[in-house]
């Protein structure tokens, strides 16, 4: 598929959701039909994009540009761009899209409003797909803010419920708050760049001559120009992504459905804040060490531990696989600052695979306990769903880094490249931490929902964990979960040398060298000991949820009130910022009381005094003057019209009278 | 009667003479002659002016007077037409009862 017609791929899914709004709200079944046909054929599609990048067997960027307006003689250009990074990134979205999708028919198959829920499913992923083909800054940034909004329509779905509302309205606030930076960053980078476009035969703002001379220009504090302009995107970014300190929208958008929050995490919203960075990398890296790359390395390895520990006091069965994501995107932001984009995307994909499985392993357990959360009240439940249990186990030990699995090649991946970061030690050692958390907390969670006793009176015997609309998603995330790690394996970097344009060469000796072998030994430890400590302090025999307290808590009750509260960060953010807002807000009135709204009186005031004199003389002088004039000539034509008697004698009679008064005048003038 | 003050006295009395007859008679014939002889003492002022202005040699005064006269016939043909019209479509031919010259 030639990159021309490669807007098909945001079209079909855009086209579905405009279909979809004009269908009436009983053609629920035709709806989802409809929204997850497209969404395949969008995946093809990307498929045969992705083909398309195979086929010159080097590194290929294809890209397609139009003009979308004039202004005077400033034209302004848009278009695609098809390179390694798009096509991996439209593969994952679509296809991991997909699969959501064809869950969402069955999770939503009660729903009332499901037409609409996939009119927007489609919109969020069409503003998603729109995003990774976008060749042009502007563009890109326009379809970043359609996720936004469609990530609030969706997240606010059961917009009934209040936490649900204010839940979207939170995560719109604050990935706004990130917005603002990304949009400085465009502006300033369009004033000083020129164009906004990516690659654009040697003059895109992300190509050669441009980025060097960003690097070249330095402004206040001998910071570099293209150091500024990415951190503030970086900023954007971090909003998106859900990095600390911008991370708190995230943990409360569990309350839209389960589907959903699959696509946000996985495929859709938060991956735009890593893809955004992996696009911009040229940018990122313009000057050596680039302090823009640094700061993605410390919030990302600072988000990857924080987050995982904040995970480790969760009772809420979704709220636990939220605080892994911004755990996880933290390793993404570290593979990115410290060894380029390939590394990322690499995490980035298997992650998506991994974290759609278990939020939709996690949606099944939701939907068949009667729609219960909280894993104190879940339990035993590997008896009662053997399949659900399989998958999720899969995906829990994808994330926690098991061996040979997915997220253990993509994680030793990131540790690879932190290790040998020339800056400091201290991220490798966070991303150590929170990869041995991360085998801790899951466990903790496999445990409470699935083993032990069974502790939920309202599971659904009728529920069919098997239904095909809910296994197929299951079972092919399950198998991309496992074998996705093999393409990126440090012996047979075939996804790393795609991405950066090289042909991999299998090379054993990388895999049982010293660094690599060490590196994959700690891996394994940490995610097996992790798994083991977890699985001695929360075994069945040893602890009771129904009748116990979490043996952290028992332990360390101050340390554990930290963490269920989240480090009190949404109170601190209540207390100071949303507090300084309202203060702000409430100046203002006291402001526009008293000062104001008393000018905009006066003023008004003054305008109705001009306007009344101005009908008092309308009407007395004007209106007056106007009247007696037509007055008048009313009169007047009156008597002329008295005089006009229809007798031709009378009529004579004044022309003779005039002929008597001109003898008169000319007699009169003659004697003078 | 050999001064043109003579004749233009004359002629005034003879205008006056037909403005008094138009304006006071009723018969509509009566105003038409009338007229006519408003119209003669016209004629009567240009063969005066003619006869005794500077250049009596150029029949110029009389040729207007021809005109005129053939003119004043034409017009009482209409006159008389227009007046039989008048009775035939009101049965009268006394000016005062015609009234509808006028709207």
């Amino acid at each position: 598929m030639a990159v021309e017609w490669l807007w098909l791929i945001p079209a079909l899914p855009l086209l579905a959701a405009g279909v979809l709004t004009l269908l009436p709200t009983t053609a629920g079944r035709a709806a989802s039909f409809v929204a997850t046909g497209s969404m395949f054929l969008s995946f093809v599609f990307s498929g045969l994009a992705w083909l398309t990048t195979l086929d010159q067997g080097e590194f290929s960027r294809t890209t397609f540009d139009f003009v979308w307006f004039k202004t005077g003689t400033a034209a302004l250009k848009i278009g695609w761009v098809l390179d390694p990074l798009t096509a991996v990134m439209l593969l994952t979205v679509s296809l991991v899209g997909s699969l959501i999708f064809l869950f969402s028919v069955g999770y939503l198959a009660r729903e009332e409003r499901r037409v609409t829920f996939f009119a927007h499913l489609s919109f969020f992923a069409a503003a998603m797909l729109g995003l990774v083909i976008a060749n042009n800054l502007l563009l890109l940034f326009v379809c970043w803010e359609l996720v936004g909004l469609a990530s609030w329509l969706l997240i606010g779905f059961w917009f009934r419920k209040p936490e649900a509302a204010a839940a979207a309205r939170k995560a719109f606030v604050v990935t706004h708050i990130g917005d603002m930076g990304f949009f400085v960053g465009m502006i300033w980078l369009a004033s000083v760049a020129g164009t906004l476009q990516f690659f654009d035969a040697g003059a895109g703002c992300l190509e050669e001559t441009v980025v060097h001379s960003l690097g070249a220009a330095t402004i206040l504090g001998g910071l570099a120009l293209s150091t500024v302009i990415t951190l503030l995107v970086l900023w954007g970014a971090m909003g998106k992504s859900g990095q600390v300190p911008l991370h708190v929208w995230l943990p409360d958008a569990m309350e839209g459905p389960t589907p959903v929050s699959a696509l946000i995490h996985a495929a859709a919203m938060v991956a735009a804040g890593v893809y955004l960075l992996a696009r911009l990398f040229p940018l990122l890296d313009a000057v050596p060490d680039s302090g823009s790359l640094v700061a993605v390395t410390w919030v990302g390895s600072l988000t990857a531990f924080f987050a995982a520990l904040v995970a480790l006091g969760q009772t809420d069965l979704k709220r636990i696989l939220a605080w892994s994501t911004i755990s996880q995107l933290g390793y993404m932001m570290l593979g990115l600052g410290t060894g380029g984009p390939a590394v990322a995307m690499f995490h980035l994909v298997t992650h998506a695979f991994f974290k759609a499985l278990l939020f939709l392993g996690a949606g099944s357990v939701i939907q068949a306990c009667g729609h219960e959360q909280d894993i104190r009240r879940l339990g035993g439940l590997r008896r009662r769903m053997p399949f659900t249990f399989g998958v999720y186990a899969i995906g829990m030990l994808a994330l926690a880094g098991f061996p040979f699995l997915s997220g253990f090649w993509s994680k030793e991946a990131i540790f690879h490249s932190a290790q040998v970061w020339e800056v400091s030690r201290i991220p490798f050692v966070l991303a150590v931490a929170g990869a041995l958390l991360t085998a801790v907390y899951m466990t903790r969670q496999m445990v409470y929902v699935f083993f032990g006793e069974h502790r939920n009176s309202s599971f659904q015997k009728s529920f069919s964990e098997r239904a095909v609309v809910t296994a197929v998603p299951l079972a092919a995330l399950a198998c991309g979960a496992i074998t996705l790690g093999f393409l990126g394996t440090q012996a047979f970097p075939l996804f790393q040398e795609y991405l950066e344009g090289e042909t991999a060469v299998l090379a054993w000796g990388d895999l049982i060298g010293w660094g690599s072998l060490g590196l994959i030994a700690l891996s394994t430890l940490l995610s097996v000991g992790g798994m083991a400590l977890a699985w001695g302090i929360y075994r069945p025999s040893q602890f009771d949820p129904a009748r116990q307290q979490d043996p952290l808590n028992r332990w360390f009750p101050r340390i554990f009130r930290w963490l269920e509260n989240q480090f009190f960060l949404d109170e601190w953010y209540r207390q100071t910022v949303v507090r300084g807002t309202c203060l702000a807000g409430r100046g203002a009135e006291v402001l526009d009381r008293l000062i104001w709204g008393p000018v905009v009186r006066l003023c008004a005031a003054l305008v109705q005094t001009v306007a009344w004199c101005s009908r008092l003389a309308d009407e007395q002088l004007v209106n007056r003057g106007f009247d007696r004039v037509c007055r008048a000539v009313r009169q007047g034509a009156a008597w002329c019209s008295e005089r006009q008697n229809g007798r031709v004698q009378t009529y004579i009679k004044y022309v003779g009278a005039s002929l008597a008064l001109v003898v008169w005048v000319l007699i009169l003038i003659d004697r003078s | 009667m050999d001064s043109l003050s003579d004749y233009l006295l004359l002629s005034a009395l003879l205008f006056s003479l037909g403005l008094c007859v138009t304006l006071v008679r009723r018969h509509a014939i009566l105003v038409l002659i009338g007229i006519e002889l408003m119209l003669n003492a016209a004629n009567l002022n240009f063969i005066a002016f003619w006869r005794f202005g500077p250049n009596p040699e150029a029949l110029d005064g009389l040729l207007f007077v021809l005109f005129s006269l053939a003119v004043a016939a034409a017009e009482a043909a209409v006159g008389l037409a227009l007046i039989l019209a008048v009775y035939r479509r009101y049965s009268v031919t006394d000016v005062e009862n015609i009234d509808e010259l006028k709207g």
